[in-house]
């Protein structure tokens, strides 16, 4: 059986690109199973989609745990524990990122058993979570690394999961599916079928018998306040707003108001400071600036000159 | 016929196609809501006839479906979870009425804590209600229990209203490849809806059991339609017979699973079943008698079929996705009011739980309930039931209750 997973944000078309790739399994005759997994469902967050195929019917189920290709739509997830981009990656698993860097400056940085593969699919953009085509880019490239789809198969799939969206945007997708498609034909069945646990050599389960704890610990209250300030939503976040204080006129509540996740607060001297680790970069803020004073930057671009600096 | 991928939402929907359902009360809810908006988008294109209305609510919707139905139309409606339970007054009073529909259920935990994923707890909720209930494990399987669904709950013998189950994500959000059968096919298996007397009509009144009963006539028609529902076990043998024949696929009320030679069998019911026939496939390889046995008719509780398919067997793990507070597995409980006193019912019952909130059972898992059932056999004595919870999880809950701040210097005490 075929393991597949990809990885993007939401707006990426990841839920897509496992559909197309999917399609074009059961194209060539295969049984499929291709799922999307929701986390936040919100445009930049974290999504994942996987995909099974076999030449038998499928009775696994759920998240793929032992990926025989594991699929990067937008490399500034490889960092982001939330994502689980590495879960189960071994010496089997193919990892294919979308990314400028070289795939030896990865290799460096992950430590990875398994090879790994650069698509350098799409030209930088300003908003990742709009990266255009990138999802069927993807499942172009995945066809190509497991070897055993045609390019036909894989136009029919375009066709056949896109087609309500028009001969235009179909055509666009199909270019650049096919794109990746040819630009990783020496890699073509790098990624094999992976086995499954047998039930003579398994580790044992390490279960716990859960034993009664009072209520005041087992209920489901949070005991303090602010306790949301763990989970950093600025992961989500693709664009980056960054107040330019020489326009700032300290009107001290415009963009704070507005600020639909009170990222932003105004300190002492009237000035508004955005909160990073929070801001989702929706970019209201931006809009609602009367002296156009906060700029967009793209997130990746803020993050380079930020490991520049440091 | 094509074959073709679906979710299992999009198999809910056109089994409500195919079955030319008349009406279609709707609410959305998460993991629903896909499935009213497929029909939705048929209805408005003209690709199906029908009209869908949207309620306020589900205690609304249920009630529109009802009387819908009470008039001798084919309705159609879904929801989930929270939504079941906040219809859940109407879901008993419908029942009353013995207006056969068919509603789908998706299944989702049910709050507190809030999850959006899949356990069978909303759905056993709804287990005394008078709506039969059938139980998928595949998108294939919700497509075709749709049908199967209105030609039993439609039957003279039954009358009933009818839940189709499908899980959460695990089906409804999953593509698989799905038959899509000829109309021509369908209507030759599922025949127009005869409602017989029930044609309730603005210029004929009629009441649906509006009356305030003493016990005696309130005994006889609660027992009728206990009996109704009980009916609905032969009933729906029948009509699975009759779809093998037509569409020549099988979905016996009980499927045995590998189970000839089986002295252990797993007992599932769901779309973790398939995961529960993965692993019997590898513990067969290994060597093992092992098989599974998968109810699909939930109600009526197939009795018969499951002591017969149980008969003789050393000892059977059942794995449920659910909890009764105070109690346990429910599917647990059920097979042992079946099995008591029997002289040929397996010595041993094992219970499991696990899968709560679409927690993921794993292949290792299912061998090690294999193996502590075979223990068991040998021991001549059922361990305690589990719930299957691993040190690794315990530790995220750690870390997750550190953040919350509760209690933060006991739970570090306890280390």
């Amino acid at each position: 059986m075929y393991r597949i997973r990809f990885h993007g944000r939401g707006g990426q078309g990841i839920k897509t690109a496992s559909r197309v790739l999917g399609s074009a399994f059961f194209q060539e005759g295969f049984e499929v199973q291709d799922a999307p997994r929701y986390g936040a469902e919100r445009r930049g967050a974290p999504i994942f989609a996987y995909v099974r195929a076999a030449r038998t019917p499928i009775s696994e189920r759920g998240i793929i745990g032992h990926p025989d290709l594991v699929i990067v739509a937008d490399d500034s997830l490889v960092s982001v524990p939330a994502a689980g981009v590495l879960q189960g990656a071994s010496a089997h698993t193919v990892m294919l990122i979308n990314s400028h860097d070289a795939a030896e400056v990865w290799q460096q940085r992950l430590n990875l058993a398994g090879p790994v593969l650069i698509l350098p699919a799409t030209e930088e953009v300003e908003d990742r979570a709009g990266l255009p085509f990138v999802g069927s880019a993807c499942a172009g490239a995945a066809a190509r690394l497991i070897g055993v789809i045609s390019r036909e198969a894989l136009v029919t799939a375009i066709e056949t999961e896109l087609g309500t969206l028009g001969a235009q945007r179909v055509g666009k997708n199909r270019e650049m599916a096919l794109q990746a498609y040819e630009r990783l034909a020496a890699h073509a069945g790098a990624v094999t079928e992976g086995g499954e646990t047998g039930a003579g050599e398994y580790t044992p389960p390490d279960w716990v018998g859960l034993s009664f704890e009072p209520a005041r610990l087992s209920a489901p209250t949070i005991h303090a306040g602010a306790t949301s300030v763990e989970v950093k939503t600025g992961l989500w976040r693709t664009l980056r707003p960054v107040i330019d204080y020489t326009r700032c006129n300290r009107c001290w509540w415009v963009c704070s108001t507005f600020c639909p996740d009170g990222a932003i607060r105004v300190n002492a001297e009237r000035a508004p400071e955005i909160d990073y680790d929070h801001c989702k970069g929706c970019m209201v803020c931006v809009a609602v600036c009367p002296p156009h004073a906060i700029e967009a930057i793209p997130e990746h671009v803020a993050q380079a000159e930020e490991t520049k600096d440091a | 016929m094509t074959r073709r991928l679906l979710t299992g939402n999009a198999a809910a929907a056109w089994g409500a196609r195919l079955a030319e359902v008349d009406y279609v009360p709707a609410f959305p809810i998460t993991p629903q809501t896909e499935i009213i908006e497929t029909l939705a988008a048929w209805l408005d294109a003209g690709e199906m006839p029908g009209r869908m209305v949207t309620l306020e609510s589900e205690h609304s919707m249920i009630t529109a479906a009802g009387a819908a139905a009470a008039t001798g139309v084919r309705v159609f409606s879904a929801t989930s979870s929270q939504g079941l339970l906040y219809g859940m007054e109407m879901v008993y009073t419908v029942a009353g009425w013995r207006a056969p529909f068919v509603l789908i259920n998706v299944s989702r935990g049910l709050a507190s804590p809030l999850t959006l994923e899949s356990d069978h707890d909303d759905i056993l909720a709804a287990r005394d209600s008078g709506f039969l209930q059938i139980h998928c494990s595949t998108c294939q399987e919700v497509l075709d229990s749709v049908l199967l669904a209105y030609r039993l709950g439609e039957d003279q013998r039954v009358r009933l209203p009818v839940i189709v189950n499908l899980d959460g994500f695990y089906l409804s959000f999953t593509r698989e490849p799905v038959e899509i059968p000829d109309p021509q096919a369908v209507s030759g298996f599922l025949p127009d809806f005869d409602p017989e007397t029930t044609r309730f009509r603005a210029s004929a009144p009629a009441s649906q059991a509006v009356a305030v009963l003493g016990g005696s006539p309130y005994s006889y028609f609660r027992y009728e339609t206990h009996l109704g529902a009980l009916n609905a076990v032969a009933v729906y043998e029948e009509a699975a017979a009759a779809f093998s024949e037509t569409f020549g696929r099988s979905h016996p009320a009980v499927e045995a699973y590998r189970c000839d030679d089986a002295e252990i069998v797993f007992v599932m019911i769901g779309s973790f079943a398939t995961k529960a026939k993965q692993a019997v496939d590898r513990l067969r390889d290994a060597g093992w008698a092992i098989g599974l046995v998968r109810p699909r008719l939930l109600r009526p509780f197939p009795s018969g079929q499951l002591l017969a398919v149980l008969a003789g067997r050393q000892g059977v793990a059942v794995i449920d996705q659910n909890i009764s507070m105070g109690k346990g597995g429910v599917l647990h409980t059920e097979l042992a009011s079946a099995l008591y006193g029997k002289p040929e019912a397996p010595p041993i019952l094992v219970g499991f739980i696990g899968g709560l909130g679409g927690r993921d059972i794993s292949p290792e898992e299912f061998y090690e309930i294999a193996a502590v059932t075979r223990q068991a056999v040998a021991d001549g004595v059922a361990p305690e039931p589990r719930l299957l919870y691993t040190h690794d999880e315990l530790r995220e809950m750690r870390k997750l209750q550190a953040i919350a701040h509760t209690e933060r210097n006991e739970l570090e005490s306890d280390r």
